[in-house]
């Protein structure tokens, strides 16, 4: 089934007119017809624009045959977190405020991926206003594991994960503030990469925690998350934010020999599943035999960045969703879910007179204090390796009323995204339930290059990467 | 720091401040929940942070600026278009003055 292949076997057929575009969304198409009335991986598909923008691709092609220099992603579907403005498309992050709001202009990773000739063929499930590692606090629907029904797919980013394992599409994006790619990534068994804070443009996706929001990609391998974020990086003028750094050159074909890997010694924690660790272990060792060195390491106590975390995002989120008046556009505040409600109230209690200095001030000091714990792991080895989440999918349900769930299921990714360092979560085996685990690596800030030759490396090794969910 | 309380009437002050209505009884659940993550961020405590300083954003980038030139930006049409209550090319609100 094409709708089954990645972004470089997809662009390889098509250059080679094996398919065509309308071909390869129709199969996307048909499959998502099929099967997501189930799966609920989509908010909105886009049918009808996604067909025209597929005999545009098809005419494009037919009439230069250099084209794919030009437009890199011609013809390919890309499915969109839903909390990306896409113009004239409707964009809700998932939430009742904005259910039918319709954005008047592209976010930058949109507009980027539209110039590449991508096809948008529709916006994902997530978490409302990304607030969780479930996708269950949608206030539309929650999206179902596509390896099990009856579980979570992760979040926030859980439909594109989803949609992403389960080949509605052949690739999608999403966001991470802590855990919402690498983790629904991990639980889907797909490739979720989350760069570097300011690599990729933060213009039109709306804000939850402005000093760490990342967007990225998800894909059905790393070759894939690579040709995506070099084409989604780059120094953009509309977000002050943005790096100025230029990605560095990738070379696949380079060899792991001399490598040096860290396992952090405190996130083989006591509440790490059995499995999720055997398979850890496992993958360590298929690092080795490509020649890594590997070597035990001791980072700050998780516990710290879960607290940091808590704090911070909470209060940039109490700023970012103060906007959301009714007044522009939207629904009025009474829309807000329970979710949103509690971590608005909580970043606002944080950053109020009289405990900005305990919370807010203390939380950006202990983050001080984590990315120099990072430095300093960081001049004895070239990259970190651990689990992505603690378990695998949690049943549907488990989150409910769970104040800190989010929280506990990201400790493990929590300080690498508040120091603003780009990981990867790779697929490395199934674990309780026949459920995918994931390993995550972890590199030094704006060295994406390590990780995603790393991560090319031993998917070169291994075949987790392919496998499909029985659907 | 002292330990960590806060009665429904704070509550309800914190709600008012973030713009929110809450109902008594989503104000005692929201008090709960409140009260479960302060007791986890207390391990914060426990890191000296003494001589630290803080880290607001981690590019290090500072002042960022571009040329003061104008260029195109959405047309007021396009802007008013999702308003839920517009009147002449205006956003209508509440009335904010007695």
């Amino acid at each position: 089934m094409i709708n089954g292949n990645t972004i470089h076997e997809s662009v390889k057929a098509l250059q080679a007119k094996k398919i065509s575009s309308c071909e390869l969304l129709e199969a996307c198409l048909a499959r998502i017809n099929r099967i997501d009335v189930k799966l609920k991986s989509f908010i909105t598909v886009c049918q009808e624009f996604s067909l025209k923008q597929a005999k545009e691709a098809d005419n494009l092609i037919a009439e230069d045959k250099n084209i794919f220099v030009k437009k890199p992603l011609l013809g390919i579907p890309i499915s969109v977190k839903d909390n990306f403005c896409t113009s004239g498309i409707k964009t809700t992050a998932s939430s009742k405020v904005l259910e039918d709001y319709i954005p008047p202009y592209d976010a930058t990773v949109v507009e980027k991926l539209k110039k590449s000739g991508a096809i948008i063929l529709g916006k994902t499930n997530m978490d409302a206003w990304a607030h969780g590692s479930s996708t269950e606090t949608s206030q539309f629907f929650t999206t179902h594991n596509p390896w099990n029904p009856d579980f979570l797919p992760g979040g926030s980013s859980g439909g594109s994960a989803a949609s992403v394992a389960a080949d509605q599409t052949i690739a999608a994006l999403g966001s991470e503030t802590a855990g919402s790619i690498r983790q629904p990534a991990a639980w889907c068994g797909v490739t979720g990469l989350k760069p570097s804070f300011g690599r990729i443009s933060r213009y039109g996706l709306i804000a939850m925690c402005s000093s760490t929001d990342c967007p990225g990609p998800l894909t059905k391998d790393v070759e894939d998350a690579a040709i995506l974020l070099r084409i989604l990086s780059g120094n953009d003028p509309k977000d002050a934010t943005s790096a100025e750094k230029k990605l560095e050159n990738f070379d696949f074909r380079k060899s792991l020999r001399g490598l040096r890997i860290g396992l952090p010694r405190q996130y083989f924690l006591k509440e790490l599943e059995k499995e999720v660790g055997e398979k850890i272990l496992a993958a360590v060792k298929i690092f080795e035999k490509l020649g890594a060195k590997i070597k035990w390491v001791d980072l700050l106590d998780p516990k710290y960045s879960v607290a940091v975390y808590t704090i911070i995002q909470r209060s940039e989120v109490s700023s970012n969703l103060a906007r959301f008046d009714g007044i522009r556009y939207g629904n009025n505040r009474s829309f807000f879910g329970d979710e949103a409600k509690r971590r608005i109230m909580l970043g606002t209690y944080t950053l109020s007179a009289g405990y900005y200095d305990a919370f807010y001030k203390k939380a950006q000091k202990a983050r001080t204090l984590i990315i120099k714990d990072f430095e300093k792991v960081f001049k004895q080895v070239d990259i970190l390796l651990s689990a992505t989440s603690p378990s695998v999918a949690l049943p549907i349900g488990a989150t409910k009323n769970a104040a800190m769930f989010g929280e506990l299921q990201d400790i493990l990714i929590c300080s690498s995204s508040m120091a603003g360092l780009p990981a990867i979560s790779i697929p490395c085996g199934f674990g309780k339930n026949n459920l995918p685990v994931g390993l995550q690596l972890i590199a030094p800030q704006f060295r994406e290059k390590i990780i995603l030759e790393s991560g090319f490396a031993y998917q070169k090794q291994t075949d987790w990467h392919k496998e499909k969910p029985n659907l | 720091m002292k330990k960590n309380s806060l009665s429904v009437k704070q509550v309800q002050k914190i709600a008012s401040l973030a713009n929110l209505a809450l109902t008594h009884s989503e104000a005692e659940k929201i008090q709960k929940q409140l009260l479960e993550s302060l007791d986890y961020i207390e391990i914060l405590n426990s890191l000296d942070t003494n001589k630290i300083r803080p880290t607001n954003q981690v590019t290090g980038k500072e002042n960022v600026t571009r040329e003061d030139v104008v260029s195109p930006s959405l047309t007021q049409n396009k802007v008013l278009d999702q308003a839920g209550r517009k009147q002449n090319g205006y956003f209508k609100i509440k009335n904010i003055f007695e």
